[in-house]
């Protein structure tokens, strides 16, 4: 019996395949835009003004503060009573876009913080601006702290997207999960997608590590 | 934005939201604890001398760590009666949670332990202690300090991890909810009751945590 469902499973592998490439484009466009809006967020938390500062802090702590399960449901449920349809694809997105700016501006923000406040004035003495003395100065030199766990976010991201089967988008965990109604072999069936995940997954998680490895020995040769 | 909020209906389902609470509450601490032993096993099996330890410890600690805990939770939930097993959902989601925060408390643990220097254990030797002298005296009086911040963020993740029980019908917080929702069709007042309570939960672990690190740096200057 369990190698007649096995069969069954390897017939139906393509289908596996396509949540897999959903579960990617899911959490490559949220980690795209993520990264982007973290980045700007973040260097305004390090750096900016005192009215926008506690706003994001707000912000951080309602998205830390609260389940991804919560908030994926207040943006696909809510936001329609409010005049803002969004299709499952979309809110997906949306969802995993605000997480994951929250976590990535927190993470640039202490990379910011940890250049120490002599270069600044360093940089701001030899004739640099607002946005050259970040640019030249003090990124280069946060994205050492900055890089290893943001790729680490990377991976809680791309977890964080089988979250979003609950609203119906068919990645790779709504796959195992519509699989599982037919093929009643739940070990089976869940090993296999945790074995995509696993490929996906494993191989940030090293490059993280030896990113911080490397970062580190950097540091004690300077 | 919040026009026809109904005070009323939270009012009413206030019950359910307590019993909601205390059975997240109740989940977590369970499920904490014994998380607690499996990480500290699972670390001394990582840092075991014996390969086949070592081995197996990480490849439990690496798989949980790049696969998500939804598809924990739903490999338990459907692999498990397939053995044959009948366990209830409660149970189920609690073994779930236990492996997929031990495996996060094993790497906190050993970073605990390897932040203790080699110089001290080598102190302890040529004092004549034997190993679990040395674990007792000089290890482990060392690395618990160091572990405790950490640990209070994991506690934090698990608080809100335990909100994907709700996905396998476990009467949680979340779950309230979405049985809210379906009842009544009142998402917002909902899921923004829900999200309240994971807050209170978050500021108070928050800021022990906080505490904590604050304590731990203080007694290191000294």
């Amino acid at each position: 019996m369990m190698l007649f469902y096995f069969q069954r499973l390897v017939e139906i592998l393509p289908f596996f395949f396509k949540g897999l490439w959903m579960t990617v484009v899911v959490s490559g466009i949220s980690l795209a835009l993520g990264t982007i809006l973290g980045f700007l967020l973040g260097i305004i938390r390090a750096s900016g003004n005192r009215f926008i500062k506690p706003v994001i802090g707000v912000y951080v702590a309602l998205i830390r503060g609260t389940p991804f399960v919560v908030q994926i449901f207040i943006v696909f449920f809510i936001l329609p009573d409010w005049g803002i349809q969004l299709a499952a694809f979309p809110a997906a997105i949306l969802a995993l876009t605000i997480l994951g700016t929250a976590f990535i501006c927190e993470i640039v923000a202490g990379g910011i913080k940890s250049v120490h406040s002599g270069q600044w004035e360093a940089a701001a003495s030899s004739g640099l601006n607002r946005y050259q003395q970040l640019r030249y100065v003090i990124l280069p030199q946060s994205l050492q702290t900055i890089l290893p766990p943001l790729v680490g976010q990377y991976v809680l991201l791309i977890k964080d997207s089988s979250v979003v089967s609950v609203i119906g988008v068919v990645e790779l965990t709504r796959v195992g999960w519509l699989t599982v109604v037919r093929i009643p072999e739940g070990l089976m069936v869940f090993s296999l997608v945790g074995i995509l995940y696993f490929a996906i997954s494993y191989p940030l998680i090293r490059l993280s590590n030896n990113m911080e490895k490397r970062l580190a020995t950097q540091q004690v040769m300077l | 934005m919040l026009k026809g909020f109904n005070f009323r209906v939270i009012w009413e389902y206030m019950p359910y939201f307590l019993e909601g609470l205390r059975n997240t509450f109740l989940i977590s601490i369970v499920s904490l604890f014994l998380a607690l032993i499996v990480g500290v096993i699972a670390c001394a099996g990582r840092l075991s001398p014996w390969r086949l330890v070592r081995g197996l410890s990480i490849a439990y600690i690496e798989s949980i760590r790049s696969t998500p805990l939804l598809v924990q939770i739903y490999f338990f939930y459907f692999g498990l009666p397939t053995l044959g097993l009948r366990v209830p959902e409660l149970q189920t989601g609690i073994l779930a949670l236990m492996l997929n925060s031990g495996a996060y408390i094993a790497e906190i643990v050993r970073a605990g332990i390897t932040s203790v220097p080699n110089g001290q254990i080598e102190a302890g030797i040529s004092s004549g202690l034997n190993y679990f002298q040395r674990m007792r005296f000089i290890v482990l009086p060392q690395a618990l300090g160091e572990t405790v911040p950490p640990l209070l963020g994991q506690a934090i993740v698990l608080v809100k991890d335990s909100a994907l029980l709700s996905m396998i019908s476990v009467m949680e917080l979340t779950r309230v909810g979405q049985t809210l929702t379906s009842e009544r069709f009142m998402p917002a007042e909902a899921f923004f009751t829900v999200a309240f309570f994971y807050l209170c939960i978050y500021f108070v672990l928050k800021s022990l945590a906080d505490w904590s690190q604050k304590k731990l740096i203080f007694r290191e200057a000294y």
